[in-house]
């Protein structure tokens, strides 16, 4: 039976600690400087200057999100309990009544919240400064865009929870965590680029091997969220909108969410398994 | 209150404890002696169910395994490296863990703070204390509680000599306020001071579980009794102690002799007798 009200004292811990996070300062600092650059960048690029609207601004950071939040994700994870344990904290936080459980999620809330905070300033200040010039049109989409960045920035978070929960040191943690934020991002199309044609998918296959990777889902929810279809994924993206229709945004963000809950509920297994050391 | 039936503990091919069974009653004393690496620590973190262990573990009834965070209610731990958050102050750090601990946050730790000499630094950050003061901070939060059961690990090994006094009179102030008490340590003099029983590890087993009084008999441990005497004496000293069989030798200003476990007062008695005065003495 877990204790809310341990959560909750870990939870605030969790914050109080972020706030002192020099990675995670670094992030925050680094995502809204660059979100309010491509904002800009989003219109000089059509030829004029100042600041882009909303859509235009939506589509130019889609890139930045599945660069930058996975990356958040996955270290800041990945430092929670390997962290601790390093230092030998986790072994007197746990000789307190509270469960493994109650422990992880204090800091899975915790660190979430925080993460969640930093993107609300980067999302927040950019969309303040394209109100200020005047853009107010297609905000739903880059609230849509938001929404899916800050559930794609908690399943990282959770992958990082389970690395964290498999290893001891902290710099081992990490070292993992920028290798599956590598396989994700950079050979993540290039993977299924070449399973595809190894093994000849069709487009069902293809569609469906693209749902194994949260980075993935994100960039087609992201995608179909600003344009009316999805031809420029291709004869995937086409046959997704074709056989899902309405109900692909609910599926992916479904699926976004089982990247959260699967990889967490694998860590506490680990975490109980392995115990303090 | 504490039952713990065929403990083992792997690390790999390693036995860091094999099939260890003993009891605590409450309001007991029990001290896990023993050199580094015998596997002290290893049965305290079993004892807390902080790593996975196979036998059976019951605190009041209660299986440790199945129901560690309830066990953990009842005790108060006081671990051999004081690892607490560093940015935190210790009035932060005593809030923090009373939260987890559910003591109302009315509650006032001053009186305990005082106790072991703490007040005065509240408002310091943990990065600031010496070693002496977190471990009198681990002490307080170990007490925070009121916890009936008390699980220290080489409770005094991060202090120094007079430190080290004071905090085992501490600990012999809540042994006699009636707290059940299990802790580890690698110094005699600690363990015999504390405790009512001593369980002697040797590579994860227990190899003598006696009343410290008895220990000396139970290790078959033969002391050596210098005696410092008058010039005049030396001599009756030898012959009185020969004529009962015992080996001993002049040494410088006396004599000194092999004495078995529990015997070292038969031979003052023996030289009291044959009217032979000892100046001083030491043991060895």
């Amino acid at each position: 039976m877990l204790d809310f009200e341990n959560i909750l004292v870990l939870t605030q811990k969790e914050l109080y600690d972020a706030r002192r996070n020099r990675w995670f300062m670094l992030y925050a600092v680094a995502f809204t400087g660059l979100a309010l650059g491509l904002a800009y960048m989003a219109l000089s690029g059509a030829g004029n200057y100042g600041l882009a609207g909303f859509g235009r601004t939506s589509a130019s950071l889609i890139n930045l999100v599945l660069l930058i939040v996975p990356l958040m994700g996955l270290t800041l994870g990945a430092l929670s309990l390997a962290g601790e344990r390093e230092k030998g904290t986790l072994m007197y936080l746990m000789a307190q009544p509270i469960s493994q459980a109650e422990l992880l999620l204090g800091k899975f809330v915790g660190l979430s919240l925080a993460l969640i905070a930093a993107l609300g300033i980067g999302f927040g200040l950019t969309a303040f400064a394209i109100a200020l010039n005047g853009g107010s049109a297609e905000i739903d989409t880059y609230l849509i865009l938001m929404g899916f960045a800050v559930v794609l920035a908690v399943a990282s978070l959770s992958l990082g929870f389970l690395i964290s929960a498999a290893v001891q040191r902290g710099s081992t943690a990490i070292g993992l965590a920028l290798f599956l934020w590598l396989l994700l991002v950079f050979f993540g199309d290039l993977g299924l680029m070449g399973t595809a044609l190894v093994l000849q998918l069709d487009v069902q296959q293809l569609f469906l091997a693209a749902l194994v990777n949260p980075l993935q889902l994100f960039k087609i929810a992201a995608i179909s969220g600003i344009r009316s279809n999805l031809e420029v994924l291709g004869p995937a993206g086409v046959y997704a909108f074709r056989t899902y229709g309405s109900a692909l945004l609910p599926l992916l963000l479904g699926l976004l969410l089982l990247w959260v809950i699967i990889p967490l509920l694998l860590a506490t297994y680990l975490f109980k398994k392995r115990g303090v050391l | 209150m504490i039952e713990v039936a065929h403990l083992t503990k792997r690390f790999g091919r390693l036995r860091a404890v094999d099939d260890l069974s003993f009891n605590v009653e409450e309001g007991q004393a029990v001290a896990f002696w023993g050199a580094n690496g015998a596997g002290k620590t290893t049965v305290i973190r079993c004892l807390l169910n902080l790593i996975p262990y196979e036998g059976d573990i019951t605190v009041s009834g209660i299986d440790v395994r199945r129901n560690g965070k309830q066990v953990r209610q009842t005790v108060g731990f006081v671990p051999q490296e004081l690892n607490f958050h560093d940015d935190l102050t210790i009035a932060e750090t005593m809030t923090f863990y009373a939260r987890l601990k559910k003591i109302e946050t009315e509650h006032d730790f001053t009186p305990l703070l005082d106790r072991l000499d703490l007040s005065q630094h509240v408002a310091k950050p943990i990065s600031d204390l010496s070693g002496g003061m977190k471990q009198r901070l681990a002490l307080a939060l170990a007490l925070q509680a009121d916890p009936p059961l008390l699980v220290l690990d080489e409770p005094t090994v991060n202090l120094d000599i007079r430190s080290r006094d004071t905090f085992i009179q501490l600990l012999l102030e809540l042994k006699h306020a009636g707290k059940t008490m299990v802790f580890s340590s690698h110094r005699l003099e600690e363990v015999t001071a504390l405790a009512d029983r001593i369980l002697l590890l040797e590579a994860g087993k227990l190899v003598v579980d006696s009343p410290p009084d008895q220990l000396e008999q139970q290790l078959g441990w033969e002391s050596t009794l210098h005696l410092y005497l008058a010039r005049t004496a030396i001599q009756p000293a030898l012959d009185a102690l020969q004529q009962h069989g015992l080996p001993v030798a002049m040494n410088g200003r006396g004599v000194r002799v092999q004495v078995a476990p529990g015997k070292k007062g038969q031979v003052l008695q023996m030289l009291c007798e044959a009217g032979v005065q000892v100046d001083d003495f030491t043991v060895e």
